[in-house]
C-alpha cells in the first residue's frame, strides 16, 4: 500500500512535451507516492511513454515541472545523480545488449556506474536472474531466449541498479501471447515486494489484480486518476467509457 | 578455414600463368631463377622490400584506426560546431588524391612546419591522413546503424558517454562494419606501394630498381603482382577469421 504521509517520490506539475507541433503532455500534473502502483492505459499516441520517458530524462520536457525524491529535474548534476539513484526502466522492445551475455548485460551497469567489482555484480546479479525465475539462462546470450525470458533479463538488468522506482514502457506488447504472463508474474510479485511502480500496459487483468492508481491518457492529458474499483465500475469521463469497452473483453 | 585452402587453390592456378609463360621465348624467367645465383640474389632482392610494406601499412591501418574513430565521434554529436568539424576534416582530408598527399607531406610539410620527416613517418602519415577520412565515414556508418535504444538503455543504468561507446555501441558497431574495415586495410596495403615514389624502400621500389638494373619488366612486375597478390589473400584471411571470432558468441 502506497505510503500517504509522506510527500510523493514522483511529482509532476503541469509538464508539457511538444514533438515539433504536436502536443505529446498537455499540462500532465501527477503524484506518485513511495510503494504506490500506478498504471498508464489510453490509446496510442496517447502520451502514455512519453510521460515515462519525462520521469527518466530519456525525453525532456519542454514546461511544468517534474520532482523525484524532492530533486528539480533538469539539465543539472543533481538532476542526473537522482535519476541514476533512484529509477530503473523496461522497454516494450527490451533493449537488452545483445553482445553480452545475460549475466553481462546485468552486470555492467553496477560494475561501471556503481563501482562494484566483478565478482560483487555478479552476486548481485544472480540474485536478480533467481527473483525473475531464469538463473540457469545466465551465461546464454539474449537470442538464445524467449521473447519473455529477454523481458525478464530486462527486468533482472534494471533490478541490479537497485531502484526505488521501476518505470514500465508497454513491457508485454512486443511479446508473444502465450509468454505475457510469464512477465506479468514478475511484476506482481515485484509489485507485492512494495516497489513503487509506473506500468504503462493494456493488460488491464493485470492492473486490476496490482494496481493503486488507475490513470487513463487521452491526447496528452490525464483524463481520469482513480482506483481501480472505482475506474473499472464506474469512470467518469465518456472517452475512459469508452475505451474501456474496446479494450475489454465482453 | 573454408576459405583459405580455396584461395591456395586459386594460388597455384595463377602461379601456373608464369609457368606457362616460361615455356615461351618472350619470357625471360632467369632473372629471378632460383636455381641461378644471379637469380636467386634477384628474387630475395624483390623479396626484402616486403617488411618494410608490412610495417608501413600496418602502422598506417592502426594510425587511422584510432585517428578514424576519433573524427567520426564529434560527426555524431547533436553539437552543429563539432559536426561541422567532421564534417570539414572528412571533406578535406579526403578530396586529394594520395599520392598528391604523400608528396605534399615529404616534399610541402618539412618546409611548412620546419621539421624533418623520415621517408618512412612521411608515407605513415600520408596514408594514415588520407584513411582515417574514410574510416571516419565507416565508423559513422556502423554506429548509426545501432538501434536507439541501445543507448536509451546504457542510460537506464546510468552509464555516461564513454561507457556507453566503449562497452555497449562500439562492440557492436564494429561487428557490422568489420567487412568494410577488411576493405579498407585491403585498399591501404595496395596504397602503400605509392609511398616508393618517395624513395621508401618496399616492394613496388625494389621491383622497380630491379628493372631499372636488369631491363625485364614483364617477369619482375609479375613476382611483384603475386607479392601483392598474397598479402592481400593473407589480410582477407586474417579478417574473416577475426570476423567469424566475434560473431561466435552472439550467433548459436
Amino acid at each position: 500500500m502506497p505510503r500517504t504521509d509522506t510527500a510523493p517520490i514522483i511529482s509532476l506539475s503541469g509538464v508539457s512535451k511538444l514533438f515539433g507541433t504536436f502536443k505529446a503532455l498537455d499540462q500532465v500534473s501527477l503524484d506518485v507516492r513511495e510503494g504506490e502502483r500506478v498504471v498508464v492505459c489510453g490509446p496510442s499516441g496517447s502520451g502514455k511513454s512519453t510521460l515515462i520517458r519525462c520521469v527518466n530524462r530519456l525525453e525532456k520536457h519542454d514546461a511544468g515541472e517534474i520532482s523525484l525524491d524532492g530533486v528539480v529535474l533538469g539539465n543539472t548534476r543533481a538532476s542526473a545523480k537522482v535519476i541514476a539513484d533512484t529509477v530503473g526502466m523496461v522497454f516494450q522492445q527490451f533493449n537488452l545488449f545483445p553482445h553480452l551475455t545475460v549475466l553481462n548485460n546485468l552486470t555492467l551497469g553496477p560494475v561501471r556506474s556503481r563501482g562494484m567489482t566483478e565478482a560483487e555484480a555478479e552476486t548481485l546479479a544472480m540474485k536478480y536472474l533467481e527473483r525473475v525465475k531464469i538463473p540457469e539462462q545466465a551465461h546464454k546470450f539474449p537470442r538464445q531466449l524467449s521473447g519473455g525470458q529477454q523481458q525478464r533479463v530486462a527486468i533482472a538488468r534494471a533490478l541490479c541498479m537497485e531502484p526505488r522506482v521501476m518505470l514500465f514502457d508497454e513491457p508485454t506488447s512486443a511479446l508473444d501471447p502465450e509468454m505475457i504472463n510469464e512477465v506479468l508474474d514478475v511484476m506482481a510479485e515485484l509489485a507485492s515486494s512494495g516497489m513503487t511502480m509506473i506500468c504503462v500496459t493494456h493488460e488491464m487483468g493485470f492492473a486490476r489484480r496490482v494496481a493503486d492508481t488507475m490513470v487513463f491518457m487521452d491526447k496528452g492529458q490525464i483524463v481520469e486518476t482513480a482506483p481501480p474499483e472505482i475506474f473499472f465500475t464506474n469512470p467518469e469521463s465518456a472517452r475512459c467509457q469508452d475505451f474501456l469497452q474496446k479494450i475489454l473483453p465482453h | 578455414m573454408a576459405s583459405f585452402p580455396r584461395s591456395a587453390r586459386w594460388l597455384c592456378l595463377i602461379a601456373l600463368i608464369p609457368a606457362l609463360g616460361a615455356c615461351s621465348d618472350r619470357w625471360g624467367w632467369y632473372v629471378v631463377n632460383p636455381t641461378t645465383s644471379s637469380g636467386w640474389t634477384n628474387l630475395t632482392f624483390l623479396m626484402s622490400g616486403l617488411w618494410y610494406t608490412i610495417l608501413l601499412s600496418v602502422t598506417a591501418i592502426a594510425i587511422s584506426i584510432v585517428l578514424g574513430l576519433l573524427v567520426a565521434l564529434p560527426g555524431l554529436s547533436k553539437n552543429p560546431f563539432l559536426r561541422a568539424l567532421n564534417r570539414i576534416y572528412v571533406e578535406i582530408v579526403r578530396a586529394p588524391p594520395i599520392l598528391v598527399l604523400i608528396l605534399w607531406v615529404y616534399y610541402g610539410l618539412p618546409q611548412a612546419a620546419d621539421i624533418e620527416i623520415s621517408v618512412f613517418w612521411a608515407g605513415v602519415f600520408a596514408l594514415a591522413l588520407s584513411d582515417s577520412a574514410f574510416e571516419a565515414e565507416i565508423y559513422r556508418a556502423g554506429i548509426q546503424s545501432i538501434d536507439k535504444g541501445q543507448y536509451e538503455a546504457a542510460q537506464t543504468i546510468s552509464l555516461g558517454y564513454v561507457d556507453t561507446m566503449r562497452y555497449v555501441i562500439l562492440p557492436q558497431a564494429i561487428r557490422r562494419i568489420l567487412p568494410a574495415m577488411g576493405n579498407q586495410f585491403v585498399y591501404m596495403l595496395k596504397m602503400s606501394s605509392l609511398v616508393s615514389v618517395i624513395g621508401m624502400q618496399e616492394l613496388t621500389r625494389k621491383a622497380n630498381e630491379l628493372v631499372t638494373a636488369e631491363y625485364r619488366p614483364l617477369e619482375v612486375y609479375s613476382i611483384l603482382v603475386l607479392e601483392y597478390l598474397v598479402l592481400i589473400l593473407v589480410v582477407s584471411a586474417l579478417v574473416r577469421w577475426f570476423e567469424r571470432r566475434l560473431t561466435e558468441g552472439e550467433a548459436r
